[in-house]
């Protein structure tokens, strides 16, 4: 269906590029047309610039091309560990006061070699800040719109309604230039979500305003190796017909050049958010491994023990696991079209 | 410049200008509209203001090669800007590929050779992203491997060439001594039909050559390539017969018009061949044609009334075996360089454009003929002749059937 869809928007091409003026005027040119991508080959740390695959080895982008991910400001390996815990100071009631600062801002990422899209971002990456904490604790975050268009922080969990960050509810929308403060209690504990909530929904969130928002129980976890894997997608031809682009934390096949390294035998601990929008579900599937899964982490009980699971838009669960094998092992979407459109990377697992 | 000084009533009186040599007239103007361009392209462009929109961003794929494990895409940029090639994906996955530069300049062409296991017969879309995350997509209605440009896959296209072309238009002339014995009313209704299956040919290169132009890229004109080649063809045909009444006038009466008549003819019909050969060829080449010989057949029933319309103006020649001959491979052969054109480097432009020129040496020995179909009244329209011409549009009509058969 998709396919036909896509077939149609061609044949429309001068209406699709129609679309795109009020978009492209707003924002900086740089690099608009790539040159990025050779920039980057000699770029250091540019990853293993030969690639990976191609014909019967699997999916590729043109090998040798590599996203410059200094210039996008992020990396995606980078992100996998980030967590942001903010600021913490104890009040006169003995609660722990938590508190971050977050901007939005536009910026044109390149989301795959010598493609660049024009992103709605909080902090400057896609996806935003893995906002962490404990719960019971006391949550502030200001929000400061530095983006062009106006935006909100909606975050998924128990609050006041003033403090939901949707249209026409405590400050409601955010306009360019101005700020507001959510303030709200950490709770339930478990693996959230937070995006803007902005008409056109689909599109503020597919823009890339959208990131992840741990609340630890307030006995810990287990000490593990711990990722965050936001699963996402860019559908650079704006036809709200599915994606080109799919990835874990924006960069195509970026973990195919650059395989996450863990350790065998050590627990290895997914924060598994999908960010996707214009397509249904989105799948995560391991090879050579289980995982025990809990479903938006907030039992400590998990409910499955498997290698794949199916989320729906704004579906998130933590995965569970030891690697009983050294050597590289694969992940990817089981929604394979994805797989081969980018979403998939490799695990490199060392003694 | 050399008139008279008396100026013309209701004129200004003779000035300046009127003195001045011709030479500056042309260069003075000339000089003004150089100057004024160059100044507006360095300067003029402030004036417009900022360009409102994106890059408009088109890309077109004027030849698709098959390979096992490669696709090559011979791209040209049919739209007004740049456009960066930055990524390929067939089928919903991406591929590695190589080409000479990422960037394509405004009426450029690149090849890109993607690296995909394809399976034959299946369909796939190749998908072109930019730079600009625009995707530009080709299709690829099923997948069979392009044949290898050697010197028997050529041997082959001239092979088909001569069975489509020269043979039958042969044969058709095989009618000659029959038509001598035919007096001239019977004569009159060939031309006729002549005429009338023409007129089937004109309509025909028309259509076609009308659906390979909306399949070009259209970076070099569409429909308009079919008229321009149409209006070359006619009028470089005139000019022609022209030049050869003027000459043989002098010499003979009227005995060489009838071998003028068919000498025109079998231009006509050679440079229609021409276009009808690269539409096979080309057909062949990327597997849209499956070349049985039952389609060969159809081409050469069909070719044959061809055969006939050059010799029925000369009913009441006696031509040489060897003028006979000139005149079946002039109107035949061209089909053999058609398909071998065709099957090596097709291009809808140029496709196009030669099928045009068949559409208008057509319509140009349509003219020719017209006047040896008036009877003794002097009326070229009468029932036997439209019934005539009828037939004839009928014959090519049915013989086409066989050959979409």
């Amino acid at each position: 269906m998709r396919r036909l869809t896509r077939r149609q928007t061609l044949g429309a091409l001068g209406l699709g590029a129609a679309s795109l003026p009020t978009l492209h005027g707003l924002l900086p040119h740089q690099g608009l047309h790539g040159g990025g991508s050779t920039a980057a080959a000699s770029a250091p740390g540019g990853g293993h610039g030969n690639g990976h695959g191609g014909g019967v080895n699997g999916p590729t982008f043109k090998r040798g091309d590599v996203v410059d991910h200094r210039a996008n400001g992020f990396n995606p390996t980078d992100i996998l560990r980030d967590f942001d815990y903010g600021k913490t100071r104890r009040l006169a009631s003995g609660r722990v006061l938590r508190e971050w600062e977050v901007f939005a801002v536009d910026k044109e990422i390149e989301i795959a070699p010598g493609v660049t899209y024009p992103a709605w971002t909080y902090n400057g990456r896609v996806p935003g800040p893995t906002l962490r904490c404990r719960e019971g604790e006391l949550l502030r975050i200001r929000f400061v719109n530095g983006s062009a268009h106006p935006h909100t922080m909606h975050f998924h969990g128990f609050h006041a309604a003033g403090m939901d960050g949707v249209p026409e509810e405590g400050d409601g929308v955010i306009a360019s230039g101005d700020s507001t403060v959510y303030e709200f209690e950490a709770e339930p504990f478990g693996l959230h979500f937070y995006h803007c909530h902005v008409s056109p929904l689909a599109e503020h969130i597919a823009r890339g305003l959208y990131g992840t928002f741990i609340i630890d129980p307030k006995d810990k976890r287990a000490d593990a190796d711990e990722i965050v894997m936001v699963m996402n997608g860019f559908n650079t031809n704006f036809d709200a017909e599915g994606n080109q682009v799919y990835a874990v934390n924006s960069i195509a096949f970026h973990h195919v050049d650059e395989p996450i390294k863990v350790k065998q035998g050590e627990l290895v601990r997914i924060y598994l958010v999908n960010a996707l929008e214009y397509d249904p579900i989105n799948s995560f599937h391991i090879h050579g491994n289980f995982f025990e899964y809990f479903p938006t982490g907030t039992r400590r009980q998990p409910t499955d023990f498997t290698d794949v699971v199916l989320l729906g838009q704004a579906q998130r669960g933590i995965c569970e696991m030891r690697f009983p094998h050294t050597g590289r092992f694969m992940f990817h979407a089981h929604k394979t079209e994805f797989a081969e459109l980018g979403w998939m990377g490799f695990f490199e697992v060392s003694a | 410049m050399s008139s008279t000084e008396q100026p013309a009533p209701g004129r200004a009186p003779l000035g300046a200008l009127d003195r001045a040599p011709a030479w500056a007239l042309a260069i003075v103007p000339l000089v003004l509209i150089i100057g004024a361009l160059s100044a507006f392209a360095a300067f003029g462009g402030s004036t417009l203001g900022e360009r409102v929109g994106p890059a408009v961003e088109e890309l077109a794929v004027e030849r698709t090669v098959l390979r096992p494990g490669e696709i090559d895409l011979t791209v040209r940029n049919t739209g007004p800007d740049p456009v960066d090639i930055a990524q390929v994906f067939v089928n919903d996955a991406y591929v590695d590929y190589s080409t000479a530069a990422q960037r394509i300049g405004r009426l450029g062409t690149q090849t890109l050779t993607l690296r995909y296991p394809w399976q034959e017969d299946s369909p796939y879309v190749v998908t072109m992203l930019t730079g600009t995350g625009v995707t530009i997509e080709h299709e690829i209605e099923a997948a069979v491997e392009t044949p290898a440009s050697n010197a028997s896959f050529f041997g082959l296209m001239a092979l088909i060439g001569v069975y489509i072309g020269v043979l039958p238009v042969v044969l058709g002339m095989l009618f000659l001594p029959l038509l001598r014995r035919l007096d001239g009313r019977w004569i009159r209704l060939a031309m006729a039909a002549t005429v009338g299956l023409l007129g089937f040919l004109v309509v025909d290169g028309w259509l076609e050559g009308s659906e390979v132009a909306a399949s070009s890229s259209g970076a070099f004109g569409g429909v308009e390539l079919v008229v321009i080649g149409a209006a070359l063809a006619y009028f470089a045909l005139t000019a022609i017969d022209r030049y050869l009444l003027s000459h043989r006038d002098a010499a003979k009466a009227k005995g060489a018009s009838g071998h003028r008549l068919a000498l025109m003819v079998s231009i006509g019909i050679g440079l229609h061949n021409l276009g009808e050969g690269l539409a096979i060829g080309s057909a062949y080449a990327i597997g849209a044609l499956a070349l049985g010989a039952f389609l060969i057949i159809g081409f050469a029933i069909q070719n044959t009334t061809e055969g006939l319309a050059i010799v029925a103006p000369l009913s009441d020649e006696r031509p040489s075996i060897g003028r006979l001959a000139l005149l079946g491979v002039i109107a035949g052969a061209p089909a053999i360089a058609g398909t071998v054109i065709g099957a090596a480097a097709f291009n809808a432009e140029l496709a196009a454009l030669l099928i045009g020129v068949g559409v208008g040496a057509i319509v140009q020995v349509i003219q020719q003929l017209i006047p040896a179909m008036r009877d003794h009244t002097g009326r070229a329209l009468y029932p036997a002749s439209i019934g005539a011409i009828l037939a004839g549009g009928a014959a090519l009509y049915i013989t086409g059937l066989i050959v979409a058969g």
